[in-house]
């Protein structure tokens, strides 16, 4: 079967074109060169429409122990977006906290072909594949949570040396069918266990006696060292605190030149000046980030509404706990491992506080420089359902759109942001990085992200429309591995995507100290622990897509 | 993962029969007979050891093939104006393949412990909770409270595993821990320390557990209570229990919903709950539901994120319509509101499908006896011993992978449930 996309505009940024006219020819899920002498099967007039790869989510909570207890916790808010079966789909809800099966789906409406889930626990790994297994059309994959583990620090602790850190990290990266590795609060979800509230850069967990700092360091330099290509991915010390701007700073600087993803900086970006001593730091943390070469960050947009926050930071989600809306929420210590919390959130645009927030992910956007160091999200579904991108994706590309509802937010917000004077609107070759290639080359997918020969046909058709929103949110053809999925805005097929890891070498004499120390102090075997190939293919419809490291070796 | 040492002996099997999956069973196999050899209990042994009896599918008592049971279910399906499936008892992919079914015949899912298990979720899906999970309590809990259950029974290996281990993590002097009972005493000594030293009990009626528990916060609170009894409980001894918790550095609170069966016993647990959560604005305490038995927590967790909601949801609109009073199968079998109800037990044969008038298909462990005989039977084959599988513990975090440790034959859920949705 060959199929030709006849005359599109093409915004591919990984091969440096932006907005060229030319034919792609599809074959058996890939994009291939002309052929010359084949019958092309099928001929689709794209003329004078936008072609990009599809998109990829690089941090979206779609899988796991915390987003299902957040489904579990909210029927009022399914309620409000019910999904009813039909021929090809089963039914589901949406919104804030979506089922897998309209996650999917919906994802796939809007031309995504990929999304990552960014907090693995490992003791519930399992769970997390099982939720992406039943998640259709898109790729996934995710990030394994370590920091606050206690085998990680009790290794630091006993002042082991790297490559046995190295060792244990790329044992459970394997183990948990991971891409990449993510901590969040760097110790501060195991010091809440320790009953610790707080726990700054460099202050000391009180059990193991090792700071933040130091994890991050151990963490990034693991990471680089295994050569996985998605840098630590870090939910960095105090969340959502005023102040926290400083922390995230000392972060970028203290982890000396590494590879690290600083993740929803949005959260991170706070500083205390005003009347409310609530401001916006989003100038000092972009000119940090443009600085320093070896930081990306995805920013964590919040937009106004209800939504929910599922975090693996039981010690901030505890203490941001009197903010939920409505008023219930869940804080879970687990496994000695990790834990998580829960809490619906309501973000409105007359409050100061959210109003600010609103205002420095915007301003976070549109102040880095480069496209291919910042990433399009919402921290899905923290600060706002994935969803709402297409809102979003407006938001930066139309100045005046954006002004317009500025001006409509708490006044003294509005005064305590220059938002207003930032004349920067992105353009779609920059939308195709921050969502395409850049976010595929963060990820560490080879073969996505590109329209390049050999590369997957997963491709999004738009029709150009100075509505951005619009245009971003009904693509009028979505391939997915060379299937027509949707069209003229309708998803017509379903097909089941794979889940991308990597697979770093480990000696496996690891195990030799591992399997005591489950036996002495884990409820769960090793050998339990671990997950088999098989249960990623499971029923058959699953499949392992290992990509390419990259050269490892000390730095 | 279980490794097989020679022909028939299989280590650290995973038993997804105890809610708390001890995954460290040694278990031989002979043929269709199992037994455990090693960590035992009554709960995991029955589970492993009821043999196979009947092997063929049954219609209206006739022995059919598997392929003609199956054409049979989904006609019944087709008719049927208000299909219910129930029992809801099997492992991840056998839940996978009910909700699928149960979306495409318009049928209500519900479990066959939802009573137990709604105790809980009306909880969470209310206020919320905070809670731990098993390998945290074995490492950290420091004064453990049971209320109103006798976990022992229902858990048998619980102390041995997560209170009574040898050693913590954290050093801690495992003899130090502290058990106190409120409402029932336990039925054995599972609960005294290696040492000896036995758990204090504080007795009460189940029915005067709702106000024993809020004069139990009101004091962890400071508030001042004025009556000197309360449910045949001494204010004072209550008292000193909110300074054991106030005082302890992770406390966790337990209770099986299995065992508080009263009236709105899910206002007991949601004080229970805002009591965690108050302890926590100083200390640390955890709240622990034990449940898992008959696929619970796994069948909750695919529900919720296949539909968006836990059991007690019908999908008869089309779309997911959650509602556990209406979608309570129990109130609707005993309403004759269901037609045909498809009753799923793989676990347990003495998990049958509660009387009513509806026309029943089984989905049952080997060897069930009915009062009644069912419209269809199918003996079905259990996870983890004749399929793979996975199955959630009572904890909700944590998963284990189930083995096929023999070759019966007989279908699985998946299998026969995924046939009847293609054949609809």
């Amino acid at each position: 079967m060959l199929t030709k996309l006849t005359g599109g505009r093409i915004y591919d940024p990984a091969h440096g074109v932006e907005n060229e006219v030319h034919d792609i020819y599809i074959k058996d899920g890939r994009i291939v060169k002309r052929p010359d002498d084949i019958r092309i099967d099928e001929e689709i007039d794209v003329r004078g429409k936008v072609i990009m790869a599809g998109a990829i989510d690089m941090h979206t909570h779609i899988g796991g122990g915390k987003i299902n207890i957040a489904r579990t916790m909210l029927p009022e808010d399914h309620a409000e977006d019910l999904v009813a079966r039909t021929e090809l789909m089963r039914s589901g809800c949406g919104h804030a906290a979506p089922s897998t099966l309209t996650a999917g789906y919906r994802y796939a409406e809007m031309g995504y072909t990929a999304g990552f889930e960014p907090a693995i626990l490992p003791v519930n790994a399992r769970q997390a594949h099982m939720e992406m297994h039943d998640t259709p059309i898109i790729d996934k994959g995710g990030y394994v949570m370590l920091g606050s583990d206690d085998f990680l620090l009790r290794m630091m602790a006993a002042n082991k040396d790297q490559e046995s850190i190295n060792n244990y990290i790329a044992w459970t990266m394997n183990q948990s069918h991971a891409i990449g590795v993510k901590v969040v609060n760097p110790g501060g979800i195991n010091a809440f266990k320790f009953n610790q509230r707080k726990l700054d850069l460099d202050e000391k967990n009180q059990f193991y006696g090792v700071t933040p700092r130091e994890i991050l360091l151990r963490l990034a330099r693991a990471v680089k060292e295994l050569g996985v290509p998605h840098p630590l991915h870090v939910h960095g010390c105090n969340l959502g605190v005023p102040g926290n701007m400083d922390t995230t700073l000392d972060t970028m600087q203290g982890i000396e030149g590494l590879p690290m993803h600083m993740t929803h900086i949005q959260f991170h970006s706070y500083g205390t000046e005003g009347d409310f001593k609530f401001s916006s730091g989003s100038a000092q943390i972009a000119e940090a980030i443009n600085k320093h070469k070896n930081i990306t960050a995805d920013v964590g947009q919040i937009l106004f509404g209800q939504t929910v926050t599922a975090s693996g930071d039981t010690m901030r989600q505890h203490a941001a706990h009197p903010h939920a809306h409505p008023n219930k929420w869940v804080a879970m210590d687990i496994e000695c491992d990790a834990g998580c919390g829960v809490l619906p959130f309501k973000y409105k645009d007359q409050s100061y506080v959210n109003a600010l927030q609103w205002m420095i992910g915007l301003e976070t956007f549109l102040m880095v420089d480069d496209p291919w160091r910042v990433f399009l999200t919402t921290d899905h579904p923290n600060g706002a359902p994935f969803t709402s991108y297409p809102h979003l994706i407006r938001l930066l590309m139309d100045k005046t759109f954006r002004n317009d509802i500025l001006s409509t937010l708490h006044p003294e917000a509005q005064k305590a942001s220059h938002l207003g004077s930032l004349e920067r609107e992105y353009t779609l070759y920059e939308i195709a990085i921050m969502t395409r290639a850049g976010a595929a080359r963060l990820v560490g997918l080879a073969d996505r992200g590109h329209l390049g020969i050999g590369g997957a046909a997963d491709i999004t058709v738009y029709t150009d429309d100075a509505d951005r929103e619009k245009m971003f949110t009904t693509p009028d053809y979505v391939f997915k591995d060379g299937i027509m999925v949707v069209k003229d805005g309708d998803l017509i097929n379903v097909t089941w995507g794979t889940t991308h890891v990597v697979k770093p070498e480990y000696d496996n004499s690891i195990e030799k100290s591992l399997k005591p120390y489950f036996d002495r102090y884990h409820t769960q075997t090793m050998g339990n622990f671990k997950i088999s190939n098989d249960e990623i293919i499971d029923d058959g419809r699953g499949s392992l897509t290992v990509q390419p490291l990259h050269k490892r070796g000390p730095v | 993962m279980t490794e097989i040492t020679n022909s028939e002996m299989w280590l650290e099997v995973a038993s997804p029969f105890c809610g708390i999956a001890s995954d460290d069973l040694t278990i031989k196999v002979d043929g269709n007979t199992v037994m455990v050899i090693e960590n035992g209990d009554t709960v995991t042994k029955k589970g492993f050891e009821t043999p196979i009896t009947d092997t063929s599918a049954r219609v209206k008592g006739k022995i059919v093939s598997l392929q003609d049971a199956v054409v049979y279910i989904a006609d019944l399906l087709r008719v049927s104006k208000q299909p219910v499936i129930a029992g809801m008892a099997t492992d991840l992919n056998g839940a996978r393949s009910a909700m699928a079914l149960a979306d495409k015949s318009r049928a209500t899912v519900d479990n066959m412990d939802s009573d137990a298990t709604f105790r809980n979720t009306l909880v969470l899906q209310d206020t919320g909770w905070m809670v731990t999970t098993l390998t945290e309590v074995r490492n950290r809990v420091d004064l453990l409270l049971v209320v109103g259950s006798d976990i022992e029974r229902d858990y048998p290996r619980f102390y041995e595993r997560m209170v009574w281990n040898k050693e913590s993590m954290f050093g801690q002097e495992i003899e130090s821990r502290q058990v106190v009972y409120l409402g029932k005493a336990p039925s054995g000594n599972a609960s005294t320390s290696p040492q000896g030293k036995k758990a204090q009990v504080l007795a009460c009626k189940d029915e005067d557990l709702p106000e024993v528990m809020s004069v139990l916060r009101a004091l962890v609170n400071g508030k001042n209570v004025q009556a000197e009894h309360v449910g045949g409980l001494a204010v004072i001894d209550l008292a000193a229990l909110a300074e054991q918790l106030k005082l302890a550095k992770y406390s966790v609170v337990t209770w099986s919903a299995a065992n508080l069966n009263f009236d709105h016993a899910e206002a007991t647990v949601q004080m229970l709950c805002e009591m965690v959560k108050d302890l926590n604005i100083k200390t640390r305490s955890s709240g622990l539901p034990l449940g898992g038995k008959e696929g619970s927590i796994t069948v909750n967790q695919v529900s919720a994120w296949q539909s968006g909601y836990p059991m007690r949801t019908n999908f008869n609109r089309g779309y997911p319509d959650y509602d556990p009073y209406l979608s309570n199968s129990k109130r609707m079998l005993a309403a004759d509101e269901v037609d045909t109800l498809l009753w799923i037990s793989s676990f347990n044969v003495d998990r049958t499908p509660p009387k009513s008038n509806a026309k029943t298909v089984v989905l049952g462990r080997s060897g069930m006896v009915f009062d009644q005989e069912p419209e269809v039977f199918i003996p079905i084959g259990i996870p983890g011993i004749d399929h793979v599988g996975r199955a959630f513990r009572t904890d909700g975090a944590v998963s284990i992978p189930l083995r096929k440790l023999r070759d019966s034959g007989l279908p699985s859920t998946f299998d026969v449930l995924t046939a009847v949705e293609k054949a609809l």
